[in-house]
Protein backbone atom coordinates (compact mmCIF):
# COMPACT_ATOMS: atom_id res chain seq x y z
CA UNK A 1 0.00 0.00 0.00
CA UNK A 2 1.19 3.57 -0.52
CA UNK A 3 0.82 6.81 1.73
CA UNK A 4 0.05 9.57 -0.74
CA UNK A 5 0.81 13.00 0.28
CA UNK A 6 -0.54 16.05 -1.33
CA UNK A 7 -1.12 19.16 1.45
CA UNK A 8 -0.93 22.97 1.81
CA UNK A 9 -0.60 25.00 4.89
CA UNK A 10 -0.36 28.73 5.08
CA UNK A 11 2.76 29.10 7.83
CA UNK A 12 4.33 31.93 9.42
CA UNK A 13 7.35 32.67 6.93
CA UNK A 14 6.18 31.01 4.25
CA UNK A 15 3.45 28.45 2.51
CA UNK A 16 3.93 24.95 2.34
CA UNK A 17 3.47 23.04 -0.29
CA UNK A 18 4.29 19.54 -0.53
CA UNK A 19 3.43 16.42 -2.29
CA UNK A 20 4.70 12.78 -2.04
CA UNK A 21 4.30 9.64 -1.93
CA UNK A 22 5.77 6.17 0.08
CA UNK A 23 5.67 2.92 -0.47
CA UNK A 24 5.26 0.37 1.68
CA UNK A 25 8.85 -1.11 3.33
CA UNK A 26 10.12 2.08 2.00
CA UNK A 27 11.55 5.04 4.18
CA UNK A 28 11.30 7.97 3.01
CA UNK A 29 13.93 10.47 4.66
CA UNK A 30 12.82 13.95 4.97
CA UNK A 31 15.41 16.58 5.00
CA UNK A 32 16.30 20.09 4.92
CA UNK A 33 17.35 22.97 7.26
CA UNK A 34 15.34 23.99 10.62
CA UNK A 35 12.19 25.65 10.55
CA UNK A 36 11.40 24.08 6.96
CA UNK A 37 8.64 22.41 7.27
CA UNK A 38 9.75 18.76 8.04
CA UNK A 39 7.91 18.49 11.33
CA UNK A 40 4.50 20.38 10.00
CA UNK A 41 4.15 17.79 7.39
CA UNK A 42 4.87 14.84 10.00
CA UNK A 43 2.13 16.32 12.10
CA UNK A 44 -0.31 16.47 9.42
CA UNK A 45 0.70 12.83 8.57
CA UNK A 46 -0.27 11.99 12.36
CA UNK A 47 -3.48 14.27 12.41
CA UNK A 48 -1.80 16.15 14.84
CA UNK A 49 -2.16 19.28 12.93
CA UNK A 50 -4.80 20.24 9.69
CA UNK A 51 -3.24 21.01 6.47
CA UNK A 52 -5.44 24.03 4.76
CA UNK A 53 -5.74 22.11 1.40
CA UNK A 54 -4.91 18.89 -0.14
CA UNK A 55 -5.37 15.27 0.54
CA UNK A 56 -3.76 12.10 2.68
CA UNK A 57 -4.13 8.96 1.69
CA UNK A 58 -3.47 5.96 2.86
CA UNK A 59 -4.05 2.39 0.87
CA UNK A 60 -7.56 2.92 -0.15
CA UNK A 61 -8.36 4.84 3.44
CA UNK A 62 -8.14 8.80 3.26
CA UNK A 63 -7.25 10.45 6.65
CA UNK A 64 -7.73 13.86 4.92
CA UNK A 65 -9.31 15.66 2.16
CA UNK A 66 -9.98 19.12 2.66
CA UNK A 67 -12.17 19.37 -0.63
CA UNK A 68 -14.45 16.50 0.89
CA UNK A 69 -14.12 17.90 4.71
CA UNK A 70 -12.59 14.46 5.84
CA UNK A 71 -9.96 14.84 9.00
CA UNK A 72 -9.82 11.16 10.32
CA UNK A 73 -8.43 11.70 14.23
CA UNK A 74 -5.06 10.89 15.21
CA UNK A 75 -6.34 7.78 17.12
CA UNK A 76 -7.96 6.57 14.35
CA UNK A 77 -4.89 6.39 11.69
CA UNK A 78 -2.83 4.23 13.66
CA UNK A 79 0.27 5.75 12.91
CA UNK A 80 3.51 4.88 15.02
CA UNK A 81 4.91 8.07 16.01
CA UNK A 82 8.41 8.89 17.35
CA UNK A 83 8.73 12.42 18.80
CA UNK A 84 11.86 14.44 18.70
CA UNK A 85 12.05 14.57 22.09
CA UNK A 86 11.38 11.50 24.97
CA UNK A 87 7.47 11.73 25.42
CA UNK A 88 7.31 8.35 27.07
CA UNK A 89 4.70 8.58 29.90
CA UNK A 90 6.12 9.15 33.20
CA UNK A 91 4.53 7.59 35.74
CA UNK A 92 4.91 4.52 33.76
CA UNK A 93 7.66 1.80 33.69
CA UNK A 94 9.50 1.20 30.26
CA UNK A 95 7.77 -2.04 30.13
CA UNK A 96 4.40 -0.66 30.22
CA UNK A 97 5.74 2.39 28.41
CA UNK A 98 6.06 0.01 25.55
CA UNK A 99 3.11 -1.73 26.32
CA UNK A 100 0.86 0.87 26.09
CA UNK A 101 -1.36 0.44 22.90
CA UNK A 102 0.10 -2.82 22.25
CA UNK A 103 -2.30 -4.82 19.70
CA UNK A 104 -0.90 -7.67 21.44
CA UNK A 105 0.86 -7.68 24.79
CA UNK A 106 3.05 -10.95 23.77
CA UNK A 107 4.67 -8.41 21.12
CA UNK A 108 6.21 -6.18 23.84
CA UNK A 109 8.68 -8.61 25.23
CA UNK A 110 10.29 -9.34 22.13
CA UNK A 111 10.43 -5.69 21.20
CA UNK A 112 12.22 -4.66 24.67
CA UNK A 113 15.06 -7.21 23.73
CA UNK A 114 14.98 -6.86 20.18
CA UNK A 115 16.10 -2.87 21.54
CA UNK A 116 18.13 -4.26 24.01
CA UNK A 117 16.27 -2.83 27.08
CA UNK A 118 14.71 -5.59 28.35
CA UNK A 119 16.43 -5.71 31.73
CA UNK A 120 15.06 -2.10 32.74
CA UNK A 121 11.96 -2.90 31.71
CA UNK A 122 10.58 -2.28 35.46
CA UNK A 123 12.21 1.33 35.32
CA UNK A 124 10.76 4.61 34.92
CA UNK A 125 11.68 6.80 32.02
CA UNK A 126 13.49 9.34 34.51
CA UNK A 127 16.20 6.32 35.20
CA UNK A 128 17.54 5.47 31.77
CA UNK A 129 19.08 7.89 29.56
CA UNK A 130 18.21 8.81 26.41
CA UNK A 131 19.01 6.56 24.28
CA UNK A 132 17.20 3.93 26.42
CA UNK A 133 14.42 6.02 26.06
CA UNK A 134 14.17 6.57 22.68
CA UNK A 135 14.79 2.97 22.26
CA UNK A 136 11.71 2.59 24.40
CA UNK A 137 9.55 5.13 22.30
CA UNK A 138 10.14 3.19 18.71
CA UNK A 139 9.09 -0.35 20.93
CA UNK A 140 5.86 1.62 22.13
CA UNK A 141 5.07 2.59 17.99
CA UNK A 142 6.06 -0.60 16.56
CA UNK A 143 3.79 -2.73 19.74
CA UNK A 144 0.67 -0.83 18.02
CA UNK A 145 1.65 -2.53 14.70
CA UNK A 146 0.76 0.70 13.06
CA UNK A 147 0.41 1.07 9.03
CA UNK A 148 2.45 4.10 9.03
CA UNK A 149 5.96 5.07 10.94
CA UNK A 150 6.81 8.17 11.57
CA UNK A 151 9.77 8.93 13.13
CA UNK A 152 10.97 12.54 14.02
CA UNK A 153 14.54 13.24 14.28
CA UNK A 154 14.20 10.19 16.96
CA UNK A 155 17.94 10.56 17.99
CA UNK A 156 18.89 14.47 17.32
CA UNK A 157 18.88 14.77 20.99
CA UNK A 158 21.81 11.63 21.56
CA UNK A 159 25.07 11.76 22.17
CA UNK A 160 27.28 10.79 18.68
CA UNK A 161 27.79 7.23 19.63
CA UNK A 162 24.62 6.57 20.95
CA UNK A 163 23.02 7.94 17.49
CA UNK A 164 25.64 6.14 15.58
CA UNK A 165 24.75 2.88 16.93
CA UNK A 166 20.40 3.24 17.21
CA UNK A 167 20.95 4.21 13.18
CA UNK A 168 22.44 1.01 12.66
CA UNK A 169 19.62 -0.75 14.70
CA UNK A 170 17.14 0.82 12.75
CA UNK A 171 18.66 0.09 9.32
CA UNK A 172 18.90 -3.68 10.12
CA UNK A 173 15.52 -3.84 11.37
CA UNK A 174 14.20 -2.17 8.49
CA UNK A 175 14.42 -4.80 6.01
CA UNK A 176 11.71 -6.44 8.71
CA UNK A 177 9.16 -3.57 8.25
CA UNK A 178 5.92 -4.05 6.15
CA UNK A 179 4.72 -0.51 6.29
CA UNK A 180 5.90 3.02 5.27
CA UNK A 181 8.23 5.00 7.10
CA UNK A 182 8.55 8.26 6.88
CA UNK A 183 11.94 9.41 8.94
CA UNK A 184 12.69 13.22 9.55
CA UNK A 185 16.30 14.46 10.08
CA UNK A 186 18.63 17.67 9.56
CA UNK A 187 21.58 15.53 8.98
CA UNK A 188 22.74 14.73 5.63
CA UNK A 189 25.22 11.67 6.51
CA UNK A 190 21.92 10.08 8.77
CA UNK A 191 19.90 10.85 5.37
CA UNK A 192 22.19 9.06 3.24
CA UNK A 193 22.64 5.98 5.76
CA UNK A 194 18.57 5.48 6.09
CA UNK A 195 16.87 6.35 3.00
CA UNK A 196 15.44 4.32 -0.12
CA UNK A 197 14.16 8.20 -0.99
CA UNK A 198 15.70 11.12 -0.06
CA UNK A 199 13.49 14.13 -0.13
CA UNK A 200 15.02 17.41 0.95
CA UNK A 201 12.44 20.00 1.96
CA UNK A 202 13.52 24.10 1.94
CA UNK A 203 10.45 26.23 3.54
CA UNK A 204 7.48 24.30 2.68
CA UNK A 205 8.72 23.06 -0.81
CA UNK A 206 10.41 19.88 -2.47
CA UNK A 207 13.92 20.87 -3.41
CA UNK A 208 15.35 18.52 -5.18
CA UNK A 209 18.78 20.46 -5.48
CA UNK A 210 18.93 21.03 -2.20
CA UNK A 211 21.25 18.05 -1.38
CA UNK A 212 24.08 19.10 -4.02
CA UNK A 213 24.37 22.50 -3.20
CA UNK A 214 24.85 21.79 0.19
CA UNK A 215 27.42 19.83 -0.02
CA UNK A 216 28.90 21.77 -2.53
CA UNK A 217 28.25 24.76 -0.36
CA UNK A 218 26.60 26.35 -4.04
CA UNK A 219 24.21 29.40 -2.98
CA UNK A 220 20.97 28.82 -3.37
CA UNK A 221 19.70 30.59 -6.83
CA UNK A 222 19.31 34.45 -5.64
CA UNK A 223 20.90 34.74 -3.03
CA UNK A 224 24.17 36.68 -1.79
CA UNK A 225 27.08 34.18 -1.55
CA UNK A 226 27.94 32.99 1.57
CA UNK A 227 31.13 34.54 2.57
CA UNK A 228 29.05 38.06 1.89
CA UNK A 229 26.44 36.65 3.90
CA UNK A 230 28.42 35.75 6.87
CA UNK A 231 31.57 37.46 6.14
CA UNK A 232 33.39 35.88 9.72
CA UNK A 233 32.90 32.41 8.16
CA UNK A 234 34.54 32.85 5.38
CA UNK A 235 37.32 33.59 7.68
CA UNK A 236 37.10 29.00 8.85
CA UNK A 237 36.06 27.83 5.06
CA UNK B 1 -17.12 19.98 74.57
CA UNK B 2 -19.33 18.32 71.69
CA UNK B 3 -18.00 15.52 69.92
CA UNK B 4 -20.99 15.25 67.92
CA UNK B 5 -20.16 18.60 66.76
CA UNK B 6 -16.70 17.03 65.67
CA UNK B 7 -18.56 14.10 63.98
CA UNK B 8 -20.64 16.22 61.77
CA UNK B 9 -17.87 18.37 60.79
CA UNK B 10 -15.64 15.46 60.04
CA UNK B 11 -18.17 13.75 58.05
CA UNK B 12 -19.48 16.93 56.47
CA UNK B 13 -16.01 17.70 55.38
CA UNK B 14 -15.50 14.35 53.79
CA UNK B 15 -18.58 14.10 51.76
CA UNK B 16 -17.72 17.51 50.59
CA UNK B 17 -14.59 16.57 49.62
CA UNK B 18 -15.41 13.01 47.70
CA UNK B 19 -18.22 14.75 46.03
CA UNK B 20 -15.97 17.52 44.99
CA UNK B 21 -12.97 15.04 43.86
CA UNK B 22 -15.33 13.70 41.39
CA UNK B 23 -17.48 16.50 39.77
CA UNK B 24 -14.73 18.73 40.15
CA UNK B 25 -11.88 16.84 37.49
CA UNK B 26 -13.54 16.56 34.45
CA UNK B 27 -14.42 20.51 34.85
CA UNK B 28 -11.58 21.78 35.46
CA UNK B 29 -9.91 19.23 32.72
CA UNK B 30 -12.33 21.09 29.69
CA UNK B 31 -11.14 24.37 31.77
CA UNK B 32 -7.41 23.06 31.77
CA UNK B 33 -7.79 22.32 27.87
CA UNK B 34 -10.76 23.65 25.81
CA UNK B 35 -11.23 26.59 24.34
CA UNK B 36 -14.83 28.04 23.66
CA UNK B 37 -16.43 31.24 23.95
CA UNK B 38 -17.66 32.13 27.26
CA UNK B 39 -14.86 30.37 29.01
CA UNK B 40 -13.42 33.04 31.37
CA UNK B 41 -17.41 34.12 32.14
CA UNK B 42 -17.88 30.68 33.20
CA UNK B 43 -14.52 30.62 35.07
CA UNK B 44 -15.29 33.25 37.03
CA UNK B 45 -18.50 32.54 37.92
CA UNK B 46 -17.36 29.05 39.13
CA UNK B 47 -14.49 31.30 41.47
CA UNK B 48 -17.16 33.10 42.70
CA UNK B 49 -17.29 31.26 45.90
CA UNK B 50 -14.25 32.42 46.88
CA UNK B 51 -14.81 36.01 46.36
CA UNK B 52 -18.33 36.54 48.00
CA UNK B 53 -18.75 37.26 51.75
CA UNK B 54 -20.08 33.69 52.87
CA UNK B 55 -22.93 35.53 54.57
CA UNK B 56 -24.00 37.02 51.01
CA UNK B 57 -23.40 33.58 49.78
CA UNK B 58 -25.18 31.57 52.28
CA UNK B 59 -28.46 34.32 51.76
CA UNK B 60 -28.35 33.30 48.35
CA UNK B 61 -28.27 29.94 49.15
CA UNK B 62 -31.15 30.16 51.82
CA UNK B 63 -33.73 31.59 48.22
CA UNK B 64 -32.82 28.93 46.17
CA UNK B 65 -32.49 26.25 48.68
CA UNK B 66 -35.84 27.44 50.62
CA UNK B 67 -38.94 25.64 50.68
CA UNK B 68 -39.84 28.45 47.37
CA UNK B 69 -36.78 28.23 45.55
CA UNK B 70 -35.81 26.60 42.46
CA UNK B 71 -33.89 23.76 44.21
CA UNK B 72 -35.59 23.87 47.10
CA UNK B 73 -39.60 23.55 45.59
CA UNK B 74 -38.63 20.45 43.64
CA UNK B 75 -36.33 18.76 46.27
CA UNK B 76 -39.66 19.58 49.09
CA UNK B 77 -42.32 17.91 45.97
CA UNK B 78 -40.01 14.85 45.50
CA UNK B 79 -38.90 14.42 49.24
CA UNK B 80 -41.16 15.75 51.43
CA UNK B 81 -38.25 17.26 53.27
CA UNK B 82 -36.77 20.83 52.99
CA UNK B 83 -33.44 21.20 51.89
CA UNK B 84 -32.86 24.09 55.09
CA UNK B 85 -32.00 23.16 58.26
CA UNK B 86 -30.60 19.83 57.22
CA UNK B 87 -27.56 18.12 56.81
CA UNK B 88 -28.32 17.08 52.90
CA UNK B 89 -28.83 21.06 52.68
CA UNK B 90 -25.46 22.08 54.43
CA UNK B 91 -23.68 19.53 52.36
CA UNK B 92 -25.38 20.89 49.19
CA UNK B 93 -24.04 24.43 50.35
CA UNK B 94 -20.54 22.68 51.31
CA UNK B 95 -19.79 21.21 47.86
CA UNK B 96 -20.89 24.95 46.23
CA UNK B 97 -18.56 26.72 48.86
CA UNK B 98 -16.03 25.16 47.82
CA UNK B 99 -15.43 24.13 44.63
CA UNK B 100 -13.18 27.36 43.40
CA UNK B 101 -10.59 25.18 45.68
CA UNK B 102 -11.01 21.75 44.11
CA UNK B 103 -11.39 23.36 40.90
CA UNK B 104 -8.19 26.03 40.83
CA UNK B 105 -5.13 23.32 41.29
CA UNK B 106 -6.55 20.59 39.54
CA UNK B 107 -6.86 23.11 36.54
CA UNK B 108 -3.43 24.04 37.47
CA UNK B 109 -1.37 20.39 37.51
CA UNK B 110 -3.85 20.03 34.45
CA UNK B 111 -1.89 22.24 32.44
CA UNK B 112 1.36 22.07 33.71
CA UNK B 113 1.05 18.05 32.04
CA UNK B 114 3.07 18.18 28.33
CA UNK B 115 1.05 18.76 25.67
CA UNK B 116 3.26 16.58 23.64
CA UNK B 117 1.79 13.37 26.20
CA UNK B 118 -1.67 14.69 25.01
CA UNK B 119 -0.52 14.41 21.38
CA UNK B 120 0.63 10.87 21.89
CA UNK B 121 -1.86 9.72 23.75
CA UNK B 122 -4.16 10.76 21.07
CA UNK B 123 -1.38 9.15 18.08
CA UNK B 124 -1.44 5.72 19.96
CA UNK B 125 -5.05 5.18 19.98
CA UNK B 126 -6.57 6.76 23.26
CA UNK B 127 -9.91 8.83 23.28
CA UNK B 128 -10.00 12.14 25.21
CA UNK B 129 -11.80 10.31 27.93
CA UNK B 130 -9.15 7.26 27.87
CA UNK B 131 -6.30 9.87 27.95
CA UNK B 132 -8.35 11.90 30.80
CA UNK B 133 -8.09 8.57 33.06
CA UNK B 134 -4.61 7.27 31.71
CA UNK B 135 -2.50 10.00 31.17
CA UNK B 136 -4.05 13.24 32.82
CA UNK B 137 -4.80 11.29 36.40
CA UNK B 138 -2.01 9.50 37.28
CA UNK B 139 0.34 12.95 36.32
CA UNK B 140 -1.41 15.38 38.29
CA UNK B 141 -1.77 13.19 41.26
CA UNK B 142 -0.27 15.84 43.50
CA UNK B 143 -2.09 18.62 42.32
CA UNK B 144 -5.85 16.74 43.16
CA UNK B 145 -4.43 15.93 46.65
CA UNK B 146 -3.61 19.48 46.87
CA UNK B 147 -7.29 20.29 45.64
CA UNK B 148 -8.24 17.16 48.53
CA UNK B 149 -6.62 18.87 51.40
CA UNK B 150 -7.79 22.92 50.52
CA UNK B 151 -11.34 21.50 50.01
CA UNK B 152 -11.22 19.12 53.70
CA UNK B 153 -9.46 22.39 55.68
CA UNK B 154 -12.21 25.01 53.92
CA UNK B 155 -14.85 22.97 54.83
CA UNK B 156 -14.10 22.26 58.35
CA UNK B 157 -13.64 25.96 58.50
CA UNK B 158 -16.95 27.26 57.58
CA UNK B 159 -19.26 29.25 59.59
CA UNK B 160 -21.18 31.53 58.20
CA UNK B 161 -22.57 29.75 55.02
CA UNK B 162 -23.18 26.90 57.19
CA UNK B 163 -25.01 28.49 60.23
CA UNK B 164 -27.31 30.45 57.79
CA UNK B 165 -27.94 27.11 55.45
CA UNK B 166 -28.53 24.90 58.70
CA UNK B 167 -28.84 26.88 61.60
CA UNK B 168 -27.32 24.58 64.57
CA UNK B 169 -29.21 21.95 65.63
CA UNK B 170 -27.26 19.32 67.30
CA UNK B 171 -26.34 16.42 65.83
CA UNK B 172 -27.64 17.33 62.65
CA UNK B 173 -26.21 20.82 61.32
CA UNK B 174 -24.07 22.15 64.55
CA UNK B 175 -20.79 21.86 62.89
CA UNK B 176 -17.68 22.33 65.45
CA UNK B 177 -16.77 26.01 64.02
CA UNK B 178 -20.61 26.77 65.63
CA UNK B 179 -19.90 24.83 68.50
CA UNK B 180 -16.80 26.73 69.37
CA UNK B 181 -18.87 30.08 68.54
CA UNK B 182 -21.88 29.23 70.86
CA UNK B 183 -19.44 27.65 73.49
CA UNK B 184 -17.78 31.10 73.27
CA UNK B 185 -21.08 33.09 73.25
CA UNK B 186 -21.94 31.07 76.84
CA UNK B 187 -18.69 32.23 78.29
CA UNK B 188 -17.69 28.62 78.34
CA UNK B 189 -14.33 29.15 77.92
CA UNK B 190 -13.13 25.31 78.84
CA UNK B 191 -15.39 23.61 75.89
CA UNK B 192 -13.79 26.54 73.72
CA UNK B 193 -10.43 25.95 74.26
CA UNK B 194 -10.51 21.77 74.19
CA UNK B 195 -12.64 22.38 70.59
CA UNK B 196 -10.14 24.87 69.61
CA UNK B 197 -7.27 22.70 70.18
CA UNK B 198 -8.79 19.76 68.39
CA UNK B 199 -8.44 21.73 65.09
CA UNK B 200 -4.82 22.61 65.55
CA UNK B 201 -3.51 18.86 64.59
CA UNK B 202 -6.00 18.43 62.03
CA UNK B 203 -5.13 21.16 59.98
CA UNK B 204 -1.46 20.86 60.98
CA UNK B 205 -1.28 17.69 59.26
CA UNK B 206 -3.13 18.41 56.34
CA UNK B 207 -0.82 21.86 55.66
CA UNK B 208 2.06 19.25 56.09
CA UNK B 209 0.60 16.76 53.59
CA UNK B 210 -0.21 19.76 51.27
CA UNK B 211 4.06 21.18 51.68
CA UNK B 212 5.02 17.99 51.18
CA UNK B 213 3.22 17.25 47.78
CA UNK B 214 3.79 20.71 46.34
CA UNK B 215 7.75 20.65 47.36
CA UNK B 216 7.52 16.91 45.39
CA UNK B 217 5.73 18.47 42.39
Amino acid sequence: MTLQVSVGKRLKFFDLEVSFTCEDKDMLVMIGPSGGGKTTIVRMIAGLETPDEGRIVYGDEVWFDASRRINLPPRKRKVGYVFQDYTLFPHLSLYRNAAFAAVDKGDVDGLLTLFGIDHLRDRKPDKVSGGERQRCAICQALARRPRVMLLDEPFSALDVVTRRSLREELREMKSGLSFPVVYVTHDIQEALFLADEILPIVEGKVDRDWMRRTITREPAPGTAPRAVREPRLSLVY
Amino acid sequence: MEWQAFYVTLKLAAIATTVLMVVAAPVACVLAYARFPGKSLVEALLYLPMALPPTVLGFYFIMVLGPRGIAGRPWEALTGQSLLFTFTGIALASVLYSVPFAIQPMKAAFRKIDRRLLESASVLGLSPAAAFVRVVLPNSIGGIIAAAVLVFLHTIGAFGVLIMVGGSIPGVTKVASIAIYEAVEAMDYRAAHLMSLCFLPISYVFLLIANKLGEES
